[in-house]
């Protein structure tokens, strides 16, 4: 995967496949040295501690098209590359919390990407969960949250082109406010 | 938050358009967007549908996201299911073929046979 953003998309479709109704979405810059670190947290169905034990197999997956999975060893591999790691807790029936660190300044670390556009089409096509968005730094603090949107939006939907539109350039205002400066990538 | 104001904007003037829009049957477009797509290229193609859409304002056509389809040496791949139930599958895409496949699929109603999975396969 060549960014973050692209790592974010394929992450949460396994929150969305185990049945999640939450899911939110952290990225932090903190630390010395820096680390960025991109924390997504679901209500799903969870896994138990073999599956978590299995789960950077690349030959362990839940899907049944196939018998390979590459989603998670595809993000160690990003961050083990950037001198960085993965963690992953997870309990059954309550949900799992992925945590994968990226030092900043490593030369290998893989850039943000599009995640204002990510974030817009993870929206548009599961408008029925909650998502939560959260950007921090030493700048700065910004937080996106669907449902508290939704209690703005009365008869409109949140998949509503003009509504993405609108968070789309939301999140892309957070990420300048929060990074620029922070990350070479972001001005 | 001094956004949330033009928000709320937004809902106004979307609340006023809804109730002039014609409510045609819904197309949807489903873009496969499991580990083997987005790697192969299956967020740009998505990108460029939604865009091409909203450029043609097409408010009648869905676009979302499924996970892998099982053709991964295919990918990306987009399903597109139209109002009367019929579903094409084209393969190998690109943000142009998307574009394309709007004009011609979504608009003109006729399918873009070169980029099917039939056409891939033969």
């Amino acid at each position: 995967m060549k960014d973050i953003s692209l790592h974010i998309m394929d992450i949460v479709q396994n929150s969305i496949v185990a049945g999640a109704d939450k899911i939110s979405v952290d990225l932090k810059v903190q630390g010395d040295p820096q680390m960025l670190i991109l924390e997504i947290q679901d209500n799903g169905k969870g896994m138990d501690e073999e599956f978590i034990r299995e789960v950077t197999d690349p030959f362990k997956t839940s899907r049944t098209t196939r018998n390979v999975g590459l989603g998670i060893p595809l993000l160690v591999q990003s961050a083990n590359m950037a001198g960085g790691g993965l963690k992953i807790k997870s309990e059954p029936g309550k949900g799992t919390d992925l945590q994968a660190r990226f030092i900043v300044n490593h030369i290998d670390r893989i850039p943000l990407g599009d995640i204002p556009e990510t974030i817009k089409m993870l929206i548009m096509a599961n408008p029925n969960i909650s998502w939560t968005i959260r950007f921090s730094s030493p700048n700065d603090d910004f937080e996106l949250d669907t449902d508290e949107l939704k209690q703005h939006l009365e008869g409109v939907s949140i998949a509503n082109n003009n509504v993405l539109e609108w968070i789309q350039n939301t999140i892309s205002g957070g990420i300048k406010l929060v990074y620029g400066g922070v990350l070479d990538e972001v001005n | 938050m001094k956004s949330i104001e033009e928000l709320k904007a937004i809902r106004d003037k979307t609340l006023k358009e809804m109730s002039i829009r014609d409510n045609d049957d819904k197309v949807r477009i489903v873009v496969g967007m499991a580990t083997c797509g987005i790697a192969a290229g299956a967020k740009s193609v998505m990108g460029a549908f939604i865009d091409e859409l909203n450029k043609r304002n097409i408010n009648n056509v869905s676009v979302s996201m499924t996970g892998c389809i099982g053709i991964c040496r295919l990918e990306p791949v987009a399903e597109i299911f139209d109002a009367n139930g019929e579903k094409t599958t084209y393969v190998k895409l690109d943000a142009e073929k998307a574009r394309r496949i709007v004009a011609e699929h979504i608009v003109n109603q006729k399918l873009v046979t070169e980029f099917t999975v039939g056409a891939a396969e033969r």
